[in-house]
């Protein structure tokens, strides 16, 4: 019961600190990073409920991300339909492709399974970057629309469209946090820990695998679609290998399959690497190291290792009440044979 | 009869791991797999249990054929096993490790987890009931709540059983479920595989440590270079001539 009033209280707390950020900063650029942040916490709470979870490692969601980003230009631009209804059929267009990468790839594992859907990642940037007639190639497409107004709320102005994206990052945490906590979740992980368990315990591993599949590019199609509307222009870049590595650089400084992980690790990094901004790319030498350095000590990244320490003082001061009790007994034991001598 | 094969054949390349094999598990008794190292035990278990397809030959379970079914459909029929190590989700608790083992008795999907359904409290409710049910079962309840990562090694074994039999089975297969422990601890098992079959569990076991097998099993089969060389009660095997050459080779008399 402690565990979770204490959940709460860092749930409450983060909340409360990202509603209040834009009037503390009061800064449209700190904003704007803030803003990025948050769809990509999205993108990689999609890649950490496949990879953490249940233990596959996609290097296509940059991919999925740039398919989500395009699908919703494209709907908006150049078929012209209303803002949300593209936002909903870009991410169910996104899970489509999912699903149908995902029947494939799925049925490889581990190293493989990176392997293929590297080169999956590659093909779908490929795609972009040169059907110039549909996505306009290196050109990019332009003049995405911001979100349409719903009812009296508008999102034109910068901290309007910092709330909706904080709004739907806060939906995805909700989503993810209930999924793990359930049956759902624990066939999930059952998968992760041995697919060959998991089947004899009579769970049909290809279609839990797909399903999270289908769920993960969803995220990343939706933190896409996100991503088009906020900057307005997006090029193939997005779709570039580069991004499924800083995704990948996020979720394993958070800690990868732990729930905060994803808020953690992009918050961290995205704000250290404002920071050493007047670095350039030498700002590389010092996170190289340090990544390195996380991963052979907190393979479970900062999250994870926060975890640890808390079970191993719980752990230790429950042993430490053990004995206390013990002595006690023991103390009044002793006193019991004394009086009856004495 | 529970289980029977007819034929059984596993060949990988040119090499025939199980050979021809007819066999019966008789219902509500222990019956024993044993052989020596190789002898095709494990491959004839992981045909049984769905996880190799056979090259020829069928599974007959409760009169139907279970030849072509994926393991997890075997599971949900009610034959459930457990493996040499077990894969057990170290940083969290037994309970909550077991849990979904009980998963295959249950409904609720990915919409019930988001929404909360009442089906999901329910279903959620009956797979930790299950779970504290069969941890109480395999006597574990003291360490239900302890991390899985930090339990001892015969406690991981009887982890396995609990998780086995959260799936409700009518059979267990257990391999080798006393591989690396110590004779006490063994004790304490063969305890448990006899209460699993008062409750009317059938247990099918591959074990290497001869003793136990001889006091416990019901019924023994021998395998060795993948074929079935004797079958019958401890007793029978024991004099049999083949199982003697087998394991100690060549014309010795034991």
């Amino acid at each position: 019961m402690g565990s979770l009033l204490k959940k709460r209280g860092w749930i409450i707390g983060f909340i409360l600190a990202a509603v209040l950020f834009p009037f503390l900063s009061q800064n449209d650029y700190f904003l704007h990073i803030m803003t990025l942040a948050f769809i990509w916490m999205i993108a990689v709470y999609g890649l950490n409920l496949l990879a953490g979870y249940t233990g596959y490692l996609s290097l296509a969601h940059a991919g999925f991300f740039a398919i989500g980003a395009y699908a919703l230009g494209l709907l908006t631009v150049k078929a012209g339909l209303n803002y949300w209804v593209s936002l909903v059929l870009a991410c169910l267009l996104t899970s489509a492709i999912g699903a149908v990468v995902g029947l494939v790839a799925l049925r490889t594992r581990e190293h493989f399974f990176a392997i293929y859907t590297l080169c999956v990642g590659y093909i779908i940037y490929l795609v972009i970057d040169k059907w110039d007639s549909l996505t306009g190639g290196v050109r990019g497409l332009i003049g995405i629309p911001a979100p349409t107004n719903i009812g009296p709320l508008s999102f034109e102005t910068p901290l309007s469209q910092y709330y909706l994206i904080l709004f739907f990052l806060l939906l995805t945490v909700f989503v993810m946090y209930r999924i793990v906590h359930s049956l759902t979740g624990r066939t999930f992980i059952a998968i992760r820990n041995s697919e060959d368990l998991a089947q004899t315990i009579g769970i049909s591993t290809m279609k839990n695998k797909l399903l999270v599949f289908v769920i993960s590019t969803f995220f990343a199609g939706l933190a896409g679609a996100l991503y088009a509307s906020f900057i307005r222009f997006i090029g193939p870049d997005i779709g570039y290998i580069t991004i499924i590595f800083d995704l990948l650089t996020y979720l394993l400084v958070g800690g990868i399959g732990t729930l905060a992980g994803p808020i953690v690790g992009t918050f961290l990094i995205v704000t250290v690497s404002q920071s050493l901004q007047f670095l350039q790319d030498y700002r590389m030498l010092i996170f190289g190291p340090l990544l390195t350095l996380l991963i052979i000590f907190y393979p479970r990244g900062i999250v994870g290792a926060y975890h640890d320490w808390r079970m191993k003082s719980w752990a230790k001061k429950k042993k430490q009440t053990e004995k206390k009790q013990k002595y006690v007994q023991q103390q009044s034991r002793e006193t019991e044979k004394k009086i009856k001598e004495g | 009869m529970l289980i029977e094969t007819k034929k059984l054949t596993k060949k990988f390349g040119g090499l025939v791991a199980v050979n021809e094999v007819d066999f019966t598990i008789e219902e509500g008794k222990i019956n024993a797999i044993i052989g020596p190292n190789g002898a095709g035990k494990s491959t004839f278990f992981n045909l049984l249990s769905g996880s190799y397809s056979p090259t020829s030959g069928r599974v007959i379970y409760k009169g139907k054929d279970i030849t072509k079914l994926p393991p997890n459909k075997i599971a949900k029929l009610g034959v459930a096993r457990t493996f040499q190590t077990t894969n057990l989700f170290e940083q969290s608790t037994v309970l909550d490790n077991v849990i979904v083992g009980h998963r295959l008795r249950t409904e609720s999907n990915i919409l019930d987890a988001v929404l909360r359904t009442k089906r999901f409290k329910r279903e959620e409710k009956k797979c930790r009931d299950k779970a504290m049910e069969v941890l109480d079962f395999v006597g574990l309840t003291h360490v239900r709540d302890q991390l899985a990562g930090s339990i001892t090694q015969e406690e991981k074994k009887r982890v396995a059983f609990a998780l086995a039999l959260a799936t409700d089975p009518e059979i267990v297969f257990l391999d080798e479920p006393t591989a690396g422990i110590n004779p006490g601890e063994t004790e304490g098992l063969a305890e448990l595989m006899e209460k699993m079959v008062k409750k009317q569990i059938t247990v099918c076991l591959i074990e290497h440590k001869m003793k136990m097998i001889m006091k416990l099993a019901d019924k023994i089969m021998v395998l060795n270079y993948g074929e079935k060389i004797a079958e019958g009660t401890a007793e029978e095997i024991m004099n049999d001539q083949a199982v003697i050459e087998a394991y100690l080779g060549g014309d010795a008399s034991a």
